[in-house]
């Protein structure tokens, strides 16, 4: 410290345009150990997606687009100041909530579920809006508040969580409001909500699972997860995703049965082999290696966006970024955990990998703001 | 200062939960990670990789047969009898190919079907993986259609059955069905030897049990073995073309002509009337199928004489020379008559033969223990089967008596009450034409020549064969079996057929055994003509000229020196 600083004191004045450079990715707000994992992933899931769509180039192309697209929408994100995303994060909020209200009225369908708005035969899900306005909304409230939070600013908290994760779990999509929802307590969590709120919470939802179950949960969602506890009682219907995905996964072996030789999945046995069940198909060919490797890239991505989020600048970039990430693991836990067959299939995506565009638009973006938290002060 | 502190605290709040956040973080990750190895490298029967490899192969991995190409069944000299050509079949996988996909139409078309037809074929068939659309097409025909990659349709490679000979020697060759199995004949009894092994390939196989990729040759397909057959594709054309000719000459029902080599029991010709041809068998006429020769039975009448006389002579109490009063003309045994066409008078043994005297055989049947000519009949194979190995054949029936009838006694004596098929009679006369030994006989070449079993005497086998030749010469019944350029020896039958409740007076079957050259005899023939209509039905009119000219040519394709040097067909020196 002082060294450096007799140093910097013994310099002239005039020369201060001599003091240490602001690198090109610093002034692009880029952080760059983060992008290479963002780039590892997409690249490895671009290579893995052309095998699970039956080497379908369109597949291929259209993630390629998407991708090109999220990484834009990453470099415009990380290049907006924090204020001004603390300053919009309730109308962002708001208008995500409006969305999901929209969709209620006139949203269209797919498999008995109402998720998506068409604007002009442009389609999107709302919901997604909500996995980074979530986070934002909760970290700009509890920032701005004394912290750890009182039972009041705790209870709006949940109020503001609550609101939007109930209107997804409408439409029907647990998967997503899982994942909002998760988002929301996480930025909570972070805040340093004190632990009785949390033994409290856990309590109070294992009293719970005996009327959600009986009165929350769809017949399809019981379903789902009494085939997770015994898919071989129902191998032709409800278990044969799980058993498919498994016998998949099993036949890779260490190693796998190499690129495009994967039998589960290109001979169509594997169902949403390209979307939400594609890491069985990376399991069936690149083997536990292949899927030891594409863990170490999530560990480098989700390491160095704690890392960031753990060196922010002030309170709301913390809880925001600290949320973003996690949410990010959660994404990967839950979907790893349905396809092997550990949790129940609540159609997560494998983020950055599964063939989609609206979610990898906005998991960049978050990446985005992230970037920002990293690389810039208020 | 408060807020500061707070703040401090708030940070350590922060690092803390931080810390706590990763350890969970770390603590998941490891628990998917154990999960996931759990799953693909803990071996394991009932849940790790090793149960999983498995049921992924059961989904996906299938075995297909390959098609063996089917051994070529040749005559004695190698000429094809019946060969397999690689034929395409083409299936349809229901699963792919609906009812209402729109290559139903132009498949339909192609396939020379009606779309109706098709369509109700598939929807039959709508929950199989396995419908054939059609069989044995020209491979041209079938890749023209495969050329359009239709998707569900697929061509297999099987072998059709053609046989180059046709109606010729399809009794002896028979056939296969469609799947390429022996339905008759040899291609029946040798089935196992002929069909040799199919082969195996694994391939993968989608949800939609398409057929993905061959992943390989599991065993290659073993093909089957060639048979070599005894017979001689000319002289069987020959003996299939005169007996036909006979047949259609006198109105017969059906025929059966054998023609067997002496020295080693080997058959060279064998054909039946009515026959098939084996390339059509779309109309097909049961009875056609029957090779008669072997396995139709029939009563040898007075083709059995010459046995009861060696019977006779092997008593010691005869010769060839040995008088026997015939007159006159008749003889009554117990209620019924015997008569001879005319009184020969006093006649020797040899005439009795030349003569076919019933009254002379009745004679010697009276006079020598009637189980001495069962004996006979026994030692030259009546009541036995051949050994030809074919399928169905039929022994005959030989009966045997504790106590004899005279009349008994006397039909047994000239082939009444027994009966053999072409194929016995034939291999009994090889018996006396072989001067007394007994051989198997054998529709497969034969290298090595089995040692035959000696049943006769070969002095009396001699005689018997001088006999015999009596009756092809002017005076005896067989004329007509007279050659151009070999000497022959044989003996007629001229049977009355049996009908409902007893012989039938309009029913006959016209029989000659004989042998040729009668000096040292190389082949032996039978030929039988099943109901005459045309007004002849005598063995020696009817039945004596097939053999002659069967006989003859046979002879010569058999480079056999002519024994008789033809001096009345307008050579140089008459």
């Amino acid at each position: 410290m002082s060294r450096a600083g007799d140093f910097k004191r013994r310099m002239p004045e005039a020369s201060s345009h001599l003091r240490r450079p602001v690198s090109l990715s610093q002034r692009l707000h880029m952080d760059l150990p983060l992008l290479l994992g963002l780039f590892l992933v997409t690249a490895y899931g671009l290579f893995v997606l052309y095998s699970a769509s039956g080497q379908d180039w369109h597949y291929v192309k259209r993630q390629a687009i998407f991708f090109c697209i999220a990484y834009g929408a990453m470099f415009v994100a990380a290049q907006i100041r924090l204020n001004t995303y603390r300053y919009w994060a309730p109308w962002f909020y708001a208008m995500g909530v409006g969305l999901l209200v929209l969709v209620i009225f006139f949203g269209v369908g797919a498999k008995g579920a109402q998720r998506w708005l068409s604007l002009g035969g442009f389609r999107f899900q709302p919901a997604e809006v909500l996995k980074l306005a979530m986070p934002l909304m909760v970290a700009a409230y509890l920032s701005q508040r004394i912290l750890p939070p009182n039972f009041k600013h705790v209870f709006v908290t949940l109020v503001l969580v609550s609101i939007p994760t109930l209107l997804i779990m409408k439409q029907p999509d647990l998967g997503t409001s899982i994942l909002v929802a998760t988002s929301g307590l996480l930025a909570l969590f972070f805040a340093g909500l004190r632990w009785r709120y949390i033994f409290g919470a856990v309590g109070l939802l294992l009293a719970s699972v005996w009327p959600i179950w009986n009165f929350v949960l769809h017949t399809y969602q019981q379903q789902r997860i009494l085939t997770l506890f015994n898919p071989e009682a129902d191998k032709l219907g409800s278990g044969w995703n799980i058993i498919q995905s498994k016998t998949a996964i099993g036949s890779g072996g260490l190693e796998g049965k190499g690129w495009l030789n994967g039998t589960q999945s290109q001979l169509n046995f594997l169902p949403e082999s390209h979307t939400d069940f594609i890491i069985a198909v990376l399991a069936e060919e690149h083997g536990l290696l292949g899927v030891l490797y594409l863990f170490a890239i999530y560990a480098l991505i989700i390491g160095r966006g704690l890392w960031l989020a753990f060196n922010a600048q002030d309170t709301f970039g913390r809880l925001l970024a600290g949320s973003i990430v996690f949410t990010f693991f959660i994404y990967v836990f839950v979907n790893v955990g349905m396809v092997s067959g550990l949790l129940p299939v609540v159609g997560v995506p494998l983020p950055l990998v599964s063939h989609g565009g609206t979610s990898i638009v906005t998991l960049m973006a978050g990446f985005g703001i992230v970037m920002a938290i990293g690389t810039k002060k208020k | 200062m408060k807020k500061k502190r707070t703040q401090q605290v708030v940070i350590s709040v922060v690092r803390w939960r931080f810390a706590l956040v990763i350890a969970l973080l770390a603590a998941a990750l490891c628990v998917l990670v154990l999960h996931l190895a759990g799953l693909q490298v803990v071996p394991g029967e009932d849940k790790g990789f090793e149960f999983l490899q498995s049921q992924g192969n059961a989904r996906t991995l299938r075995t297909q047969s390959l098609s063996a190409n089917r051994g070529v069944i040749t005559d004695r000299n190698g000429e094809p009898l019946a060969v397999s050509t690689p034929v395409i079949s083409l299936w349809a996988n229901p699963a792919e190919l609906k009812a209402d996909t729109p290559a139903v139409a132009p498949l339909a078309k192609s396939l020379g079907i009606s779309q109706k037809n098709l369509q109700a074929k598939l929807n039959r068939y709508a929950n199989k993986e396995f419908v054939y659309l059609k069989r044995h097409m020209a491979p041209q025909e079938a890749e023209q259609i495969l050329s359009h990659g239709w998707s569900g349709v697929y061509g297999r490679t099987e072998y059709q059955r053609f046989y180059p000979a046709g109606e010729t020697a399809a009794h002896v060759v028979g056939f296969t069905n469609i799947d390429d199995s022996g339905q008759e004949g040899l291609e029946l009894a040798f089935d196992d030897w002929l069909s040799g092994r199919p082969g195996s390939k694994r391939v993968l196989k989608d949800l939609k049990g398409r057929i993905v990729k061959d992943v390989g040759l599991l065993q290659a397909p073993e093909a089957g073995k060639d048979l070599r057959l005894s017979l001689d594709l000319r002289i069987q054309y020959l003996a299939y073309r005169e007996l036909k000719e006979a047949v259609i000459q006198h109105g017969a029902k059906g025929g059966s002509i054998v023609l067997l080599d002496v020295r080693t029991g080997e058959i060279l010709a064998m054909a039946n009337q009515p026959a098939y041809n084996p390339n059509e068998r779309s109309r097909l006429n049961v009875a056609s199928l029957r090779n008669r020769a072997i396995i139709d039975q029939f009563e040898p009448g007075s083709t059995m004489k010459p046995l009861t006389v060696m019977a006779a002579l092997e008593t010691g109490r005869y010769s060839p020379r040995t008088l026997i009063n015939t007159s006159p003309g008749h003889i009554r045994v117990g209620k019924k008559t015997l008569r001879d066409p005319k009184n020969y008078g006093l006649i020797d043994l040899t005439k009795v033969i030349t003569k076919s005297s019933q009254v002379g055989v009745t004679k010697i049947a009276l006079d020598i223990e009637p189980n001495l000519i069962r004996d006979m009949y026994e030692r030259v194979g009546l009541g036995q089967s051949t050994g030809v190995g074919f399928p169905g054949e039929n022994v005959g029936v030989l009966p045997n008596r504790s106590r004899w009838t005279d009349i008994q006694r006397a039909n047994f004596a000239f082939g009444h009450g027994v009966s053999l098929t072409a194929l016995q009679l034939a291999q009994a006369y090889a018996v006396i034409a072989s001067q007394g030994e007994k051989r198997d006989v054998s529709l497969l070449y034969r290298n090595d020549v089995p040692e035959g079993e000696r049943v006769i005497d070969r002095d009396i086998s001699q005689k018997m064969i001088a006999m015999l030749k009596t009756v092809v010469s002017p005076e005896g019944t067989a004329k007509r079996a007279q050659m151009d350029s070999y000497s022959a020896a044989g003996k007629t039958g001229t049977i009355h057929k049996i009908g409902a409740g007893g012989y039938a007076s309009d029913r006959y079957q016209a029989v000659f055994a004989g042998m040729a050259p009668a000096e040292n005899p190389r082949i032996v023939g039978v030929v039988v003509v099943d109901e005459p209509t045309s007004g002849q039905y005598f063995g020696g009119l009817v039945a004596a000229p097939v053999f002659s000219a069967v006989a003859e040519g046979a002879l010569r394709l058999m480079h056999v020196t002519p024994t008789i040097i033809s001096s009345s067909k307008g050579g140089p020196l008459s």
